[in-house]
């Protein structure tokens, strides 16, 4: 990091920066509006998803007594993964000073918060009564890996929120104090509001990186724990399929892959919608891509143990589970999700050309959709082949297969973890501006100047 | 509090021995007749002044004594598989007890066939009242329970309709209420009786609960009773006894064990289950298989 000396120069750069880094803030278009319409539709037809549903009664899912877990808890187990990209980025890169993952932090951290707090709220949507939610509180009882669940995702949407929120402050301060007068006044109002007084002194800004550096040693552990715990709901049952010692580290390394995933598709959006090509740069796809093959290439260990060791043995129950991934009614959808979601990305994104920018973004494409295909392998096809014989109920007990009802509601889930990303980035910067400015070589003392 | 559980009583009450034993306790006057369905599905009429209102705990008093259970009791079953031919009146009599859907099963009679060459035989199966219940401890809220005589009951006033439960059990004894459960319309303003999770409630769980409620009556389960081929032996292990539903014949429950070669379902998983079965030997009819 070389010290710019001018004072004319700093502070000409850091404008050029300020003004490219609000861009997501201060635009405003048609596509813009059209893009909150399209959400918020979706979030309309969703809630009413959930009303028929409270209505009726879960009947209306295709959810039935021997497949009692469906969608929702497939995407709870994919919103949980996903969320841990926060952990691996925003916490591990830094605390291993890695520089690049600096710029992609807040990107990393909005994913996170919008995905845990989806993962909370499908859950309660997946329950038979919603109106009795307190009981958990009143009767909790901790033997209950539900309550541990409940615990650690609380905790890490807590921690997540202040690991976006503590950076941001200094970037508050200086959108309020040289961008002022191009925000409406009850964005500036909010800006002076969250910025708590800012005043940029060398104290000020010990305590923040304290406090982060707190923050990013905390959520290593809360973050295991969210996935190993989310893990355990599965693996602390009797059922072939879930009855395995290795879930935990399992579901963990799987996280980060679609985490990976999807922030790479995130930093792409941003990138060409916010014109941002300098900031997020080919560099970061670089990082990014090498970063997703190591996490795959630890998955596909994991997938080896998972399936290969419980095939060679073959016993009865795991048998009949493992012969409908391999070659029954579920083969088509493993194998492509082993393959399009862990060894295409292993051998193409080691080449160098699949790590730019575009063809990396069209591969995470690939990798999170098979990401949630993958939690849909895990949980149904389970419930499917229980130990005793499906018998004396109706041909719909036997298979499960989504309903509208159900599918209405988990796009509902999708749109309002996308629209919460949106929001927040139609509010704050996508990339801490300071730690940027600083890291190109601008003294602090600039930051918080009048223009 | 006292309910008057005349008409709506009726799929707990009026087991045809309750009836019975009603008429011998009550001098019969010339009045209305009423009619009441039995737990195995017939309608039988009787006379209104034969019958006599039912002191119903409220609420939270049947929910405190459901949780406790029988004091000094330890219930089990033991089906006997050489007797079972697929009658399925122990399913009729279970749901009209417990208010189910014909699709919903407290107990289920299975066709079991356990390898190619071994011949098929017919397993009814109900809750397995674990002593190790893998249900009870996945449950968020402590809505299922093991109680002190070893039943394993829910209490569906505290129900989320999670399903962890169902997930956790291996036996799939569980049965969750997705829609409105069956004559719900005819339930309502009933007390919630927990020791029959009656009247049960969309949106929560249901299994069998070895018909609590006629325990403490001093009356056999449901199922036990309806059954014509003596196939259900039940009893309480701390006396050593139990009592054949269809025969009344009571035998000493550890010789009948040992003698008869019991099991139990699924034992390597170590859930500990209170069913025991007897092995479908020397079976006096031919089982035809279905498919």
């Amino acid at each position: 990091m070389n010290k710019i000396e001018s004072p004319e120069e700093s502070r000409k750069l850091l404008d050029r920066i300020v003004v490219d880094l609000t861009r997501s803030i201060v635009k405003k278009d048609e596509l813009t509006r059209f893009w909150f319409f399209i959400l918020i539709m979706f979030l309309g037809v969703g809630l009413w998803g959930w009303f028929i549903q409270i209505d009726n009664g879960l009947g209306v899912t295709g959810m039935r007594d021997y497949v009692s877990w469906g969608l929702y808890i497939a995407n709870f187990v994919f919103f949980v993964a996903v969320s841990l990209v926060g952990l691996l980025i925003s916490s591990v890169l830094q605390l291993l000073k890695f520089s690049w993952g600096k710029t992609i932090s807040r990107a990393a951290e909005q994913i996170a918060i919008a995905t845990v707090a989806l993962a909370g709220i499908i859950i309660v949507m997946d329950m038979g009564r919603p109106d009795r939610l307190l009981n958990v509180f009143i009767h909790g009882r901790f033997a209950s890996p539900i309550v541990w669940d409940l615990t650690v995702v609380s905790t890490y949407l807590a921690i997540s929120v202040l690991l976006f929120y503590l950076p941001l402050i200094p970037d508050l301060a200086i959108m309020r104090d040289r961008k002022g007068s191009e925000f409406p006044k009850w964005k500036l109002n909010l800006y002076k509001f969250l910025a708590l007084g800012w005043k940029g002194n060398a104290q000020q800004y010990a305590t923040v990186y304290h406090a982060v550096r707190v923050l990013m040693i905390l959520i290593i552990p809360i973050g295991l724990s969210i996935h190993t715990v989310t893990s355990w709901l599965f693996a602390a049952t009797l059922r072939p399929g879930w009855d395995s010692t290795i879930f935990g580290p399992y579901f963990v390394v799987g996280a980060f892959v679609a985490g990976s995933a999807a922030l790479i598709i995130l930093m792409y959006v941003y990138r060409i919608r916010y014109d941002l090509k300098d900031y997020f740069e080919d560099l970061h796809f670089d990082r990014m891509g090498k970063l997703l093959v190591l996490v795959c290439l630890v998955y596909l260990y994991f997938n080896i143990n998972e399936f290969l060791v419980p095939a060679y043995k073959m016993k009865s129950a795991e048998g009949v589970h493992l012969k409908d991934l391999f070659s029954g009614g579920y083969a088509f959808l493993f194998w492509f999700v082993q393959i399009a979601g862990i060894a295409l990305p292993i051998l193409l994104i080691q080449l160098k050309y699949f790590r730019k920018p575009l063809p990396l973004t069209i591969i995470s494409v690939f990798v999170l959709f098979s990401s949630w295909f993958k939690r849909y392998l895990i949980v149904i096809p389970t419930m499917e082949h229980p130990f005793l014989p499906v018998q004396n109920v109706p041909e719909h007990f036997h298979h499960y297969a989504p309903t509208s009802t159900e599918i209405m509601i988990m796009l509902f889930s999708f749109f309002a973890s996308i629209l919460i990303i949106s929001v927040l980035a139609k509010l704050f910067p996508v990339i801490t501006i300071w730690e940027y400015a600083e890291e190109k070589g601008i003294d602090r003392k600039y930051f918080t100047e009048k223009p | 509090m006292k309910t008057l559980v005349a008409s709506i009583g009726a799929a707990g009450v009026a087991g045809s021995n309750s009836i019975l034993s009603s008429c011998s306790s009550v001098e019969s006057v010339d009045g209305d007749k009423i009619t009441l369905l039995t737990s195995s599905g017939e309608l039988v009429e009787v006379d209104r002044s034969q019958l006599k209102p039912v002191e119903m705990p409220s609420l939270s008093e049947n929910q405190k004594r459901g949780r406790k259970g029988l004091p000094g009791r330890s219930w089990v079953m033991v089906i006997d598989l050489s007797k079972c031919r697929n009658a399925r009146e122990c399913m009729k009599a279970c749901q009209n007890h417990h208010q189910l859907h014909p699709e919903q099963h407290h107990i289920n009679v299975l066709q079991m066939q356990d390898t190619e060459h071994t011949s098929p035989y017919y397993m009814p199966k109900p809750c397995q009242h674990c002593d190790n219940p893998p249900c009870t401890k996945v449950c968020p809220v402590n809505a299922t329970f093991k109680r002190e005589d070893g039943i394993v009951l829910i209490d569906n006033e505290r129900c989320i309709g999670c399903r962890f439960c169902v997930a956790a059990c291996p036996y799939s004894a569980r049965v969750f209420n997705w829609f409105e459960p069956r004559d719900a319309e005819k339930y309502i303003g009933v007390t919630y009786n927990i020791e029959a999770n009656v009247p049960q409630k969309k949106g929560t769980i249901s299994k069998c609960l070895f018909s609590a409620d006629r325990l403490r009556d001093g009356k056999l389960p449901s199922c036990v009773s309806a059954c014509p081929n003596g196939v259900y032996w039940f009893g309480d292990r701390n006396e050593d006894a139990v009592t054949n539903g269809t025969t009344k014949e009571t035998v000493s429950l550890s010789n009948l064990l040992s003698e008869g070669a019991a099991y139990t379902l699924m034992k390597e998983l170590g859930t500990e289950p209170r069913v025991y079965y007897l092995p479908a030997k020397d079976r006096a009819f031919p089982i035809i298989a279905e498919n």
